[in-house]
């Protein structure tokens, strides 16, 4: 397989359910980082809590499993501790948008180094089912058994808004794109979110009447569509589809680059 | 470093004392009355090519030292109260992970907002047992700006040494005031950083001791350190088997305790003295007071100190020690009492041990002490 | 002309029928206890599909030449 050196092979089969979509998203990563040929020692993996905040201890690199919410600022961190290596942070969308949605914001507003995944997968999967800030409006969860009356995040405009320099959205079910948005995200300068919609069978698949992990996949495909064909669809067409592509990809200077200058400015 | 004969401030002395134990990454939130410790060390830092960021809250601040500290760097944050409060699942996170950092935590009025700009000694037990489940826990108590330079190159020196958090527990008056403070680097003591490993055969990051204190690559070093706070493997892979978590628990509070001696300082004064007053921080500043004025006015009172300079780990022989001739123990502090009861858990069934207690920001005064030990001297 | 050698790591699959139900070809499927096999592996196109949405890094697809 490729990108099979960043994987530590002791530690798979993953705890994750059958048919769960965390591991393709990892899949994606893993060849992102093949293609572009990034040693594995170049490289650390933070994430937080949650299944698939479960990802860093999978890898072969450097990994560090933080604590619910908290991967941002424990990468922050460590990049500007060891700017020369890739901080990766594989997050879900209660640790990133929940718990974390400050740090997400203030990641965004630094622009700070890192790359983020957030794997979506509208709910939250470790803790069993319950609703999360991506949860579309009116979808089920353990905690909201009559229907979410509450509306989920644009992620996109989110962090577009906070002053994220790459966004990206895409899906399980779109291997090729998904690994092109990693390797931009992951060679770019400053901060890098690419948003990754995945399937939790187990909950959100059996609380919202979805037959199968392969069914929720082809969801994607029929309601997806790219940034490009979106624009040749009508208002109506498009409001019921889910946009994927590179919505910004900007230069601006980076936290990191911001803070050499500052260093090379005071230590003259 | 040159010779320094000055006033400072209490924080400016911390922050130089985490300067001379070789700060590399400060995060913090701003919060009264810590607040100038992390604007010295902004000035200070940048020009020594050291990071000095500060973060949305002091989660993110505690979380990032954790991060810092596991990619190698010696890191520090500083806060009061709340902000005490908010970083302590990040605290015990450190503790599982064995993060070496410190956090200085200068005490103010609780609970809540409370009294942000008055003094207090209420976070004493958070400082023990602040984060959830067992773990260690190291905390120190300055009672001078000359001590808020030297402690915090001891409290570096702890974490580093037991790869652990360790808590400078001051207050907002050792913070503020201005005192005089000597400093010869020649005299300071010598630094201590972690162990590192030198070869990648066999590694595992919780796998290889010394005294019970892991070797591990710092992360970034392309070892392939797995890190999590669950409980954990010698390779850092999570497990639940109940054999490897309790002999991880047990390790971590282990690693400190079995050096509960060489950690617990202590400074006695009169040890013969049938009254002794135990104290730390600032309220051995009155303590000292009032033994001065005593000693002044011919000794009429048969009183002595024990000021503790660490709170925990407490040693307790070393401690019974100091007390053993005492015949009344009294134990003045900035809250309902606190440290009284780890006093009365090791001397109290044989010495009778009372409290002076004090809250609402004030600081106790010597003449308040003195009526306090007049009443115990009376009744005995 | 190409053979492709499909290779599933058995102690990996998780029998979630992901890739059978994306096999342009209907190259793969499950048996009654859902285990995986290969229904005719010359219909295999070599399009690498079935390991891309495969969630347990489970399933490899090796293109050889035929003189090989
Ligand atoms: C401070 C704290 N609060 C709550 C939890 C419990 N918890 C663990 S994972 C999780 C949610 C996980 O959801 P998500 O981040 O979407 O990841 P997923 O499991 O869906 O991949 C929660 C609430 C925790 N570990 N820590
Ligand atoms: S609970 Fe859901 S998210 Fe978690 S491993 Fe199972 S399928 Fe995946
Ligand atoms: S490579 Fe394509 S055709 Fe061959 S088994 Fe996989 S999905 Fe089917
Ligand atoms: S997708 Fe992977 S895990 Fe699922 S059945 Fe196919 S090979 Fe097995």
């Amino acid at each position: 397989m490729q990108g099979e050196q960043y994987l530590n092979p002791k530690r798979i089969p993953t705890i994750w359910c059958p048919g769960c979509g965390n591991g393709i998203v990892v899949h994606a990563m893993m060849t992102a980082l093949d293609k572009l040929s990034v040693p594995s020692e170049d490289v650390i993996f933070v994430s937080g809590i949650g299944c698939s905040s479960r990802t860093a201890t999978y890898a072969a690199c450097d990994n560090i499993h933080t604590l619910h919410g908290r991967a941002l600022p424990v990468a922050t961190a460590i990049k500007l501790v060891r700017p020369d290596k890739k901080v990766i942070v594989m997050s879900g969308d209660g640790d990133s948008l929940a718990i974390g949605g400050n740090h997400l914001i203030h990641a965004a507003r630094r622009n700070i180094d890192l790359t983020l995944i957030i794997f979506n997968n509208s709910i939250y999967g470790m803790t069993g089912g319950q609703v999360s800030p991506l949860t579309p409006s009116g979808k089920r969860g353990t905690t909201a058994p009559y229907g979410s009356i509450e509306e989920q995040f644009d992620t996109v405009k989110l962090l577009e808004g906070a002053g994220a320099s790459y966004i990206a959205r895409s899906g399980v079910s779109f291997f090729q794109p998904t690994v092109k948005y990693m390797k931009n995200a992951v060679s770019h300068n400053g901060f890098a979110v690419v948003e990754v919609i995945t399937q939790c069978p187990i909950y959100y698949g059996r609380m919202n009447k979805h037959k199968s992990p392969a069914e929720m996949m082809q969801w994607q495909k029929e309601n997806m569509v790219s940034l490009e064909k979106a624009e040749k669809m009508t208002e109506e067409e498009r409001s019921s589809k889910i946009l994927m592509g590179e919505f910004v990809c900007k230069e601006k200077p980076s936290y990191i680059e911001k803070r050499a200058s500052m260093f090379k400015e005071l230590c003259k | 470093m040159k010779k320094i004969k000055d006033i400072w401030q209490g924080a400016e002395a911390c922050a130089y004392g985490a300067m001379k134990a070789g700060l590399d990454f400060f995060a913090g939130y701003p919060i009264t009355p810590s607040t100038e410790i992390a604007e010295y060390l902004s000035a200070m830092m940048p020009k020594k090519g050291k990071t000095f960021i500060q973060m949305e809250d002091e989660i993110a601040s505690i979380v990032a030292l954790a991060g810092a500290s596991m990619a190698g760097a010696k890191a520090m944050t500083s806060t009061s109260g709340p902000g005490y409060s908010l970083m302590q699942e990040g605290i015990g996170y450190a503790c599982m992970v064995e993060a070496p950092l410190v956090v200085c935590n200068v005490m103010r009025g609780g609970p809540s907002t409370g009294l942000p700009t008055k003094v207090s000694q209420g976070d004493v037990m958070q400082s023990r047992w602040g984060t959830h489940g067992d773990h260690p826990a190291i905390a120190i108590s300055p009672s001078s700006v000359q001590e808020m330079y030297s402690m915090t190159i001891e409290a570096f020196n702890l974490a580093e040494q037991y790869r652990t958090p360790v808590t400078l527990l001051t207050d907002e008056t050792i913070t503020h005031m201005r005192e005089k403070i000597e400093i010869d680097p020649d005299k300071d003591p010598p630094l201590v950083r972690r162990l590192c490993p030198t070869c990648r055969e066999n590694y595992l990051p919780y796998g290889t001791f010394v005294d019970d204190v892991p070797v591990i690559a710092n992360l970034g070093d392309g070892y392939g350190t797995s890190v999590t706070g669950l409980s954990h493997h010698d390779d850092g892979f999570q497990t639940a088997d109940y054999s490897i978590s309790r002999a991880l628990i047990e390790r971590l509070s282990r690693k400190v305790e079995k050096h509960s001696k060489e950690i617990f300082d202590i400074e006695v004064w009169n040890e013969k003295a049938s009254i002794m007053l135990v104290c730390y921080g600032i309220t051995s500043r009155s303590v000292k007071a009032l033994l001065a004025r005593n000693k002044e006015c011919g000794g009429g009172l048969d009183i002595g100190m024990v000021r503790l300079k660490t709170l925990f780990p407490i040693h307790e022989e070393t401690l019974w020690n100091s007390l053993a001739h005492a015949k009344h123990i009294m134990v003045p502090e900035l809250n309902l009492g606190q440290i009284v009861h780890e006093v009365k858990r090791i001397v109290g069934h044989q010495i009778p041990v009372s409290l002076i207690s004090k809250t609402g920001g004030e600081l106790i005064n010597p003449d308040e002490l003195c009526e306090e030990v007049v009443k115990i001297n009376h009744a005995r | 002309m190409k053979k492709n050698k499909i290779k599933i790591h058995k102690l990996r699959c998780k029998s979630c029928g992901i890739c059978v139900s994306f096999c342009p070809k209907k190259v793969l499927a499950q048996d009654e206890s859902q285990r995986l096999y290969v229904l005719d592996p010359s219909e295999c196109i070599g399009c690498n599909i079935c390991s891309q949405v495969c969630p347990d890094f489970a399933i490899e697809v090796i293109q050889e030449n035929e003189e090989n």
